[in-house]
Order: C-alpha cells, then structure tokens, then sequence
C-alpha cells in the first residue's frame, strides 16, 4: 500500500503505450518496463490495466500504461472505450497521460496510421515507435523514420521490441524535458471543419480545461454514427451536434465516412513517401495458411493442437497433480501429528489445508491451459481457430470469438469466463459467460471417473466403452452449452447477428518471454481469487459437515455426518432428489459439491467411513469408496447406485452449476447477482430435469 | 457485384456499402474506403467468413457483411 502510494508521488511523467492489436505493443511494454508491473482492472469495468514503471535517462520514474489494443478511438468493446477515455482524460482512476507512446507496425503502416491521425487529433505530446522494422526488412520493405519524423512533427524511434533494439532510445526520447504534440493532422473537408469549429467552441466554453482535445471530441461527436451516448452529448451539445451534422449533409458530405477516408487518404500519402519497396510476394505466413486454413488440412491441424493441448492438461498435468495431492496430505499429516486431537486441528486439516490443496491441485492444469493460450495467440494461430470455428459458432448465434473463451472452459471455466473481454457485444458476451460452465472442467473428472467405474465393474466391458463414456459427458456438455446459446439468442439476448471483423496476423515465432510473462499474472489472478472464495467456502462446508457434534464422542464419521447440518440437508433434500435415484447420502455429495464438483468423491469417502479425508481424488482411496457404493442400499434392499443412476448423475454433474468460484466470477464479469443467479437456477433445474428423465426414463425401458 | 460474389483471387475496389452507419463506420476504420483495393485470399474450410487483403493486411469477415460491400472487380 504505501508502495503504491510512493510510487504516484514520486512518478514524473506518466506515459500511454497506444497502438492496434498485433502491433507488438505488449512486447514493448515488457521491454520498457521488464518486471516492474503490477496488471489490475479499470475500476467499475473488468478490463485489465497493464501499468509499469522504469527510470528515464535522467533517472527520473516514469509511468507507463499499456492501454488496451485497438483499430479507432471510435471504441465499441469495453476493452476499445477505456483506451479512449484514458487517452481524453475521462477516467477518474487514471491520470491523463503527459506523453503518448504510439506504437506503428512497420509492416502495416497505413492502417496503423489511421489510429495515430485519430490520436495525433488528441493534441497530446507523442513519440512513435515504429515497430518490428525488422520483419517489415525481411520483407524487402524499407520504412523511412526520418521521413515520417518530418510529416507527423513528433520523433520517430525505430524499435523491434522482442529483440530489445531502440528500447534505449526510446527511453532517452520520453527523457527529454520538452514533448510536442504531432504538427500535422489529417484535415477534414472545408464543411467538417466548419462544423467541427461549431462544435468545438461550445465544447471549449463548458470545458475549459479540455481546450486542447476539443477538435478531437468535437469530430468523434460528429461522426457519431446514430447519436450513440458517446462522451457529454446531453443537452445544449445534442442539439448543436445535430445541427452539424445537417450543414456537413446538406454540403453533400458525409459525416461518419468522410473523415475516415480524409485520414485514410492522409495515410496513404505518408506511405507513399516513407515506403520503400515491398512490393507483394508470398510470405511465409502466405504459406502456413494455405496448410492451416486449407479445407481438409486445416481441420486436421486444428485438431492436432487441441488433442496436444489436452493431452498435456490431462496427462503430463498428472504428476505435479499428484506431487501437490501428496504435499497437501503430508501438510494434513503433519498438523495431525503435531497438534491436538480436536476442532482446531480438524478446521485446519479437513478444512483449511484439504480446501486449499483442492485448489492449488488445479494449478498444473491451468497453468498448461494458459501456457498453450498464450502459445496459440502470440504466433497468431488463435485468429486462424476463430476463422475456421466461426461458421459452426454462428450457426448457434456466436462468433468466432466465443471459441476461445468455451476452449478454455475445459480446463477451468474462470479463465474462460475471463477471456470473454474481447467479445464486443454485450449480448454476445453474456451468452458465452452463460454457457462456458457446460464445458467439462477436470474437477468434473474425479467424479467421472468414480461414476463410470461404478457403472461398469472391473474387467466386464472394454475399457474403450468407458473412454466413449467419457467422452459421451464432455460432448453432453457441449451439446447442452449450444442448446442454451442458440435457445437465448432467439429469445432472451436476441439481437442482430454479431459482426465478425478478424485480423489475421502474420504468424510469428512465439516469444516465451511474453507467454511466461502473461502465465505468471493470469496464474497470479487465479490462485488469488480462487483461492478466496474456496477456501472461505471449505470452511463452512467443514463447519456444515462437522456441527452440530453427536453426543456420543466415539461415534463413527459416517454416524456423525449423517447427523450434520449437512446431512440433516441431505435428509431432507431426499424426497426431493428421489424421483432421480438419489438417497440422502448423495444428497450430502450435491450439498458439499457446490464448493467444488471434486469433493464429492471426499464426501462420499466420509459418509461411509473410508477415512477423513475430504480433499477428493485420492487413488488410493478410490477402490474403497467404489466398494462402499456397491454397497449402498435402498431401505427396502435394492442397490442405490445402479448403472442407471450413475448415468443420470453424471450428467447432473455435466450440467449443474455445483462451482462457487464460478459464480462469484460471472457476478463480477457481469457486474450483479442478477446473470450468476440465473444461470445458477436454470443449470441446476435443467441438470435435474435431465436426471429426472434419464431415470424415470430408464425405468420405464426397464433397466 | 458485392464483395461476397467474388471468387478466391479476385482482385477489387470497394464503390461503395449498404450496411448500417455503425457497421459501415467499423468497415471503413479498418480500411474498406471508398476506392480502397483488395484481394480476395480464401473463404474459411466451412465457406465463410471470407478473408480478404487490404491495406497490406488480411482481415476477415462474415459473408453477411460482405454482401453488403459493393465492389467493380479489377483485372
């Protein structure tokens, strides 16, 4: 904290790194900055705020903001608006920044230039840095700094920031004592001007402070499409903008696409004198398309990537899973070798330390998820995988940018969940959060695994129908998932057809730096968040599981749970979850499954008296409680967990939302308890109704 | 002629669109101009979106929208 509050006092110069997406700005971030960042959210809004600091030339500290990629300060996605509202000083959470960092793309300069002509009308002081020269080299394609340097008034650094080069002298340009704004802009036909002046000298008179950003603010409300709420237009201003935008009509221009295509044209011309060479050839990019985009090839690629990926989070995950298992058993052991028989030891060892390690056990798991993620949008093929995706995706009314945040949903659905930022459209960006929990995730698999061997005892089927089984979840799931999105958008988050407008980058080597960069702060966030909501969670389930004690001391755990708060719940859920085949016991399983799905397979341990430990997937603990199950019986003699059963519950677990961090998650994505509550009622009902049907279903066929 | 009738390698000029503003605006930042050249590079295993070079870079886009980019191919 007074970190924090010493390094605001002390920062000289606050610095905004703004450029489009792909144009390497992160990279130059990590380059600037190397460590020192802290990564948080914009108040208010769950967009990641990247800030960092380093030292001047002089050994001044500067500040320096990695603003959110985009192609126009006109923002249409939360992450697009806050690079916006930074840039004019809207945010009361962020300080406008004293210089402008704008990051070009050597080898995309037109498009890249546009965003700077809209940035350049800002009239804030900047310094380009024009990227990857490099690659724009190897493509036999010369961009000229000096050249550019003279047209736009402001100096002109040539970096390529993953190799560290101009880093230095980038540094020693936002050392200077003076910074200037750019000298020239793109001017607007002679009736945009007018109107702009109109606007602007209203704008000036209310804002007095925001004099110099005025044309800027005056244009964005001019072209503002169909009076859409951007910026102060109440009022006075409404009415002004309108009668603008007649004078720009009636001079037959047009006021949303005329000043795209005055900086557009103002672009080309930079080009055309900076530019030297480059003419078109095929890139090797060109050719890594023509395989991963190909219609045969490229879905067997596609899949190749997926099949690799999960097998690492499924396979090579194993063995740090089991190193924390056994870290977290031995932590238990020790706290019950050192302290006391008592509460005290059990609300450590049962709840603390059995309900963390229930967490970190996924950690492995999430970090390869977030390793590949990184892997897959830092060479550029996460672009090529919404492209191929995106035609499936709009069939059930998403696009290809829900595919990623779903994939990441079958590792763990906070991530997921997380990565639905990008999607732009609010509608579509609920209705990806909605169904991202339908995915698999791995605390599904314990209980999975259990179920299916209980259905099917050793050695009478081929392990191939398990592994269908299996199989046959995760595709529930997603059948469930697409069921739900295509249902919502006809009814509840109807709206027009999302627009799709995908840059396909040129592949590039990744740079491990940047993955192992992003894996340590989405980790960090993780464990973080997670970790205190289980954790508190583990403690009242202990405590629900624990109290009120039975009278007698000596009484077995499967006695004393019974009589739990937990097992009273249980008790009395059971006329209620009895039409599907469930007894109390499983009762108290979907009660203490609401912290984690996994901990069902530790309460089933419980209940029937196989040890205390109630951290889940413990192997050797495994063919004890599979015994134990067989054993279940129904008051009048008939087994409780028949293959029909199991079935019907594995798919109540496919589908119910049994996960708290998953919850608090959407109510904060979502920003009310109003979508996590609804989402919670509607997988849980339809998790029962599915069971419901399964088993009485069943019965009916007579199985 | 609209840009989604276009063939794999075609070449074009964008002459004008019948999208919403708001659409039309994001069409145009990222370089659909009035005039502006482009090369059609493939349509997605599944038949869309369609990807297209403009500008110098590959952007991609829905059919539905493409439909909507009125274009004079260019030989």
């Amino acid at each position: 904290m007074t970190a924090e509050l010493n390094f605001a006092a002390t920062a000289t110069l606050q610095v905004a790194l703004a450029g489009n997406p792909n144009c390497g700005k992160t990279t130059l971030f990590n380059a600037l900055t190397g460590l020192r960042q802290k990564v948080g959210n914009y108040p208010g809004v769950t967009v990641e705020k990247k800030a960092g600091k380093f030292f001047g030339s002089h050994g001044q500290l500067i500040e320096v903001l990695d603003l959110p990629g985009t192609y126009s300060l006109h923002g249409r996605s939360p992450d697009e608006a806050i690079a916006c509202e930074v840039l004019l000083g809207e945010r009361a959470d962020t300080p406008r920044p004293d210089v402008v960092v704008a990051v070009l793309d050597a080898t995309n300069l037109e498009r890249n230039l546009y965003l700077l002509a809209q940035i350049a009308e800002l009239r804030l002081p900047m310094v380009v840095a024009l990227n990857m020269v490099d690659v724009a080299e190897a493509r036999s394609m010369r961009v000229d700094p000096a050249v550019l340097q003279s047209a736009l008034g402001v100096p002109v650094i040539a970096t390529v920031a993953s190799e560290k080069r101009g880093i230095i002298e980038l540094k020693q340009a936002l050392s200077r004592a003076v910074q200037v704004a750019p000298e020239h802009v793109a001017r607007m036909p002679d009736a945009i001007e007018a109107a702009v002046k109109n606007i602007s000298s209203v704008l000036m008179s209310e804002h007095p402070e925001r004099r110099s950003s005025a044309r800027a603010e005056a244009l964005m409300l001019l072209a503002q499409p169909d009076g859409s709420p951007r910026l102060h237009a109440a009022g006075a201003i409404k009415t002004i903008v309108a009668a603008a935008q007649v004078s720009v009509k009636v001079a037959g221009l047009d006021p949303v696409s005329d000043p795209v295509e005055a900086r557009y044209a103002w672009a080309a011309e930079i080009v055309e004198r900076s530019v030297h060479g480059g003419g078109y050839s095929v890139t090797i990019s060109d050719r890594l398309d023509a395989v991963l985009t190909h219609r045969v090839w490229g879905w067997v690629a596609f899949l190749a990537v997926l099949g690799l990926m999960f097998f690492c989070i499924f396979t090579v995950a194993q063995y740090p899973m089991d190193w924390i298992n056994a870290f977290v058993d031995w932590l238990g052991g020790r706290v019950a070798a050192i302290m006391p028989a008592g509460e005290l030891q059990s609300l450590l060892k049962d709840g603390v330390i059995a309900g963390a390690g229930s967490v970190l056990v996924f950690l492995p798991q999430i970090l390869i998820l977030f390793f590949f993620i990184g892997l897959l949008e830092d060479t550029g093929y996460m672009a090529r995988a919404a492209f191929i995706m995106d035609r499936l995706m709009s069939r059930v009314g998403l696009h290809g940018k829900s595919f990623i945040p779903l994939l990441s949903s079958f590792a763990c659905a906070i991530p997921g969940i997380m990565a639905t930022r990008t999607i732009e459209n609010r509608k579509d960006r609920l209705a990806t959060i909605f169904i991202a929990p339908f995915m698999s995730c791995p605390a599904r698999l314990p209980v999975y695994a259990l179920l299916i061997a209980l259905c099917f005892p050793r050695g009478m089927v081929p392990a191939w129908e398990k592994a269908a089984l299996m199989v046959g979840m995760y595709v529930a799931g997603m059948l469930a998932a697409f069921g739900t999105a295509w249902l919502f958008k006809r009814t509840l988050l109807r709206g027009e057809t999302p627009m799709l407008l995908l840059e396909l980058p040129p592949y590039h080597a990744p740079k491990l730096r940047s993955v192992a960069v992003q894996m340590w702060h989405r980790s960090r966030i993780f464990v973080y968040r997670v970790g205190t909501v289980i954790l508190a969670l583990s403690i009242v389930i202990w405590a629900l599981a624990r109290y009120p004690r039975p009278s007698d001391p000596r009484a077995p755990a499967s006695v004393a749970i019974s009589q739990s708060f937990a097992g009273q719940l249980g008790h009395a859920m059971e006329p209620a979850i009895k039409p599907l085949g469930f007894d109390w016991r499983i009762g108290i399983g979907l009660v203490t499954s609401f912290a984690a799905r996994e901990v069902f397979v530790g309460t089933m341990a419980i209940v029937h008296n196989i040890g205390d430990d109630s951290s889940g997937d413990n192997d050797k603990n495994m063919g004890a409680i599979q015994g134990a199950l067989r054993g279940d019986r129904w008051p009048d003699g008939r087994p409780v967990f028949t293959p029909l059963v199991c079935v019907g519950l594995m798919v109540f677990y496919v589908l119910a939302l049994q996960c708290v961090s998953t919850v608090a998650v959407v109510r904060r994505e979502t920003g009310g308890w109003f979508w996590p509550a609804f989402q919670f009622v509607y997988m849980t009902g339809l998790a029962y109704v599915a069971s419901l049907v399964i088993y009485q279903g069943g019965r009916l066929l007579g199985w | 002629m609209t840009l989604a009738e276009m063939p794999i390698a075609a070449r074009g000029r964008v002459s004008g669109m019948t999208l919403p503003a708001g659409t039309h605006q994001r069409l145009m930042e990222m370089g659909l101009t009035r005039g502006a050249s482009f090369q059609v590079v493939r349509y997605a295993p599944m038949g869309d979106p369609i990807e297209i070079k403009v500008r110098g870079y590959h952007l991609s886009l829905r059919k539905c929208e493409a439909a909507g980019i009125l274009v004079e191919t260019v030989l």
